[in-house]
């Protein structure tokens, strides 16, 4: 028999949940970009019923937390794990909400095309869903390594945020009839930033829980994965067969 | 941080089985430090080298070091008496003695008497009544237990409660001034507010003396012990701060017992 066979069920179902919600997190995000690439509306209910599941996710993982603290007191790797979780929701919910909110700001957009032709968003978007998919995987995986670099590449997704601020800040100046599509444009690329930030949290916890130590967010090993020629909106969902995980 | 007792290469035999196996550890004044491990792992055996309780056991072989003092308790010329006088132990079940309260508390002072240096000489005498109340009444109120008993000490000690029973132990222990303190599991015949009054004494205790304590709760060594050391079959795998040992121990089998994937 397992030791602790109750405690040790409860484990798994709680990697269970937090996958799922993970899953759906990326996915949400994977579909606004998605929305932004294609000028495809018909993504918009397809985000919101995604962030409504991964709101309800956070509540759930959040309750079995609790009570896997309270009934089993877990110590050492385990109750890492459940802070890990107890965290991670946290950013995942996130995710689901500035999914929501950039698919929000398409809504009734006439002037869509705009993000479509904005080719520094689509670099960014393309660096954010790899930022989640990899933060989404190291935790699946336990893979600290790959914890661990994620803010040397969230250092590219913020330089790409101001060069777009000061860009749409110009064409705004050019033409004042741009200031609501900039705004918009503006926005978007504030929640993609705030997502690869979030990201990058979860790498922090995701280190903390493989190894114990504490990774220091302002360290750089000046190891950056290079960015491959972007396939995101050929292959909207880069990696997939964590989806059956 | 002193250190109050180091084990060196502290090898226990009971007839051929070899129960405890080159043990190495500091224990620190003024601390506590618990010994966990599961059952048979040889954590009671390590407490009872300590205060020599093993030379009960008549095929009980000890060998190594125990340095108390910076002297070796297990050397011949050593009072094995005075080694007990110093080193306290209270058990996993209360058993006072069957006799008042007050006598409970005040029979080892009468029995060691007090040590004295007269004219050059040293002299052994009883204590005097009033000496005799005051120990018992320091000893009660240091055992937590004085504001409960003050109107009854000539009641039994088994008419207490068996949270109350326990506390009176250790007030018998603290009444003959130990140095150091060693607990078998003090707390395991006790229900949660009986052990919960327990614990906040040994922390309020190590204020005064080193405490040593052998529990089967996890918990309960989270909660109250400095340092902590997980003893498995016969060997001590792992001592470090309890703050380390239950978040981050340095050793796969630590992690593995502390989880509950083993033991």
């Amino acid at each position: 028999m397992v030791p602790r066979a109750t405690f040790m069920h409860e484990l798994d179902i709680l990697n269970e949940e937090i996958t799922e919600m993970a899953n759906a997190s990326k996915k949400a995000i994977e579909k606004a970009v998605q929305m932004i690439a294609e000028n495809d509306l018909t993504l918009k209910d397809e985000v919101r019923q995604l962030d409504r599941h991964i709101y309800e996710m956070n509540e759930r993982i959040d309750n079995h937390c609790l009570d896997i603290i309270a009934l089993h007191s877990p110590v050492a790797s385990d109750l890492r794990m459940i802070s890990t979780c107890l965290k991670m929701v946290e950013d995942l919910n996130r995710f689901g909400r500035y999914a929501r909110d950039i698919v929000e700001l398409m809504d009734d957009f006439e002037e869509g095309k705009a993000f479509k032709r904005f080719e520094s968003l689509r670099t960014m978007a393309c660096l954010v869903v790899g930022l989640v998919d990899d933060a989404v995987y190291s935790f699946l995986q336990r893979d600290a390594e790959k914890a661990s670099h994620l803010h040397e590449r969230d250092d590219a997704v913020d330089s790409l945020y101001d060069t777009i601020f000061r860009e749409v800040l110009t064409y705004m100046m050019e033409d004042p009839r741009k200031i609501t599509v900039g705004i918009d444009l503006i926005l978007v690329a504030r929640y993609m930033e705030r997502v690869a930030d979030h990201a990058c949290n979860i790498g922090e916890y995701v280190y903390h829980m493989v190894t114990g130590e504490r990774l220091d967010p302002t360290k750089r090993t000046g190891h950056v994965e290079p960015v491959v020629a972007c396939k995101l909106f050929d292959h909207p969902s880069p990696r997939t067969e964590l989806d059956e995980k | 941080m002193t250190t109050a007792i180091h084990a060196e290469d502290l090898n226990v035999y009971f007839d051929k089985n070899h129960a405890l196996k080159g043990v190495t550890m500091d224990i620190n004044k003024n601390e506590v430090t618990a010994v966990i491990g599961p059952s048979g792992c040889g954590k009671s055996t390590f407490i009872r080298c300590i205060n020599r309780m093993n030379d009960l056991i008549t095929n009980c072989t000890v060998n190594g070091k125990v340095m108390v003092d910076g002297t070796d308790i297990n050397d011949d010329d050593v009072d094995v008496v005075d080694v007990r006088r110093r080193i306290g132990m209270v058990f996993q079940k209360p058993n006072p003695f069957p006799k008042s309260i007050y006598e409970n508390v005040a029979y080892a002072p009468r029995l060691h008497g007090i040590v004295e240096t007269v004219d050059g000489k040293v002299k052994r005498r009883k204590h005097t009544k009033q000496e005799l109340d005051a120990i018992v009444e320091r000893s009660l109120r240091r055992a937590a237990l004085w504001e409960e008993v003050k109107d009854r000490l000539d009641k039994g000690g088994m008419t207490l409660s068996g949270g109350q029973q326990q506390r009176l132990c250790i007030a018998r222990t603290l009444s003959i001034d130990p140095e150091i303190i060693l607990f078998d599991e003090p707390c395991s015949a006790l229900d949660p507010i009986a052990t919960s009054k327990i614990e906040d004494l040994l922390v309020d205790l190590k204020k005064d003396y080193t405490v040593v304590i052998v529990t089967h709760s996890m918990q309960q060594a989270a909660r109250i012990s400095d340092r902590t050391a997980f003893f498995y079959m016969g060997e001590m795998v792992e001592m470090g701060d309890t703050k380390q040992i239950f978040e981050k121990p340095a050793r796969e089998l630590t992690e593995q017992y502390i989880t509950g994937r083993m033991g």
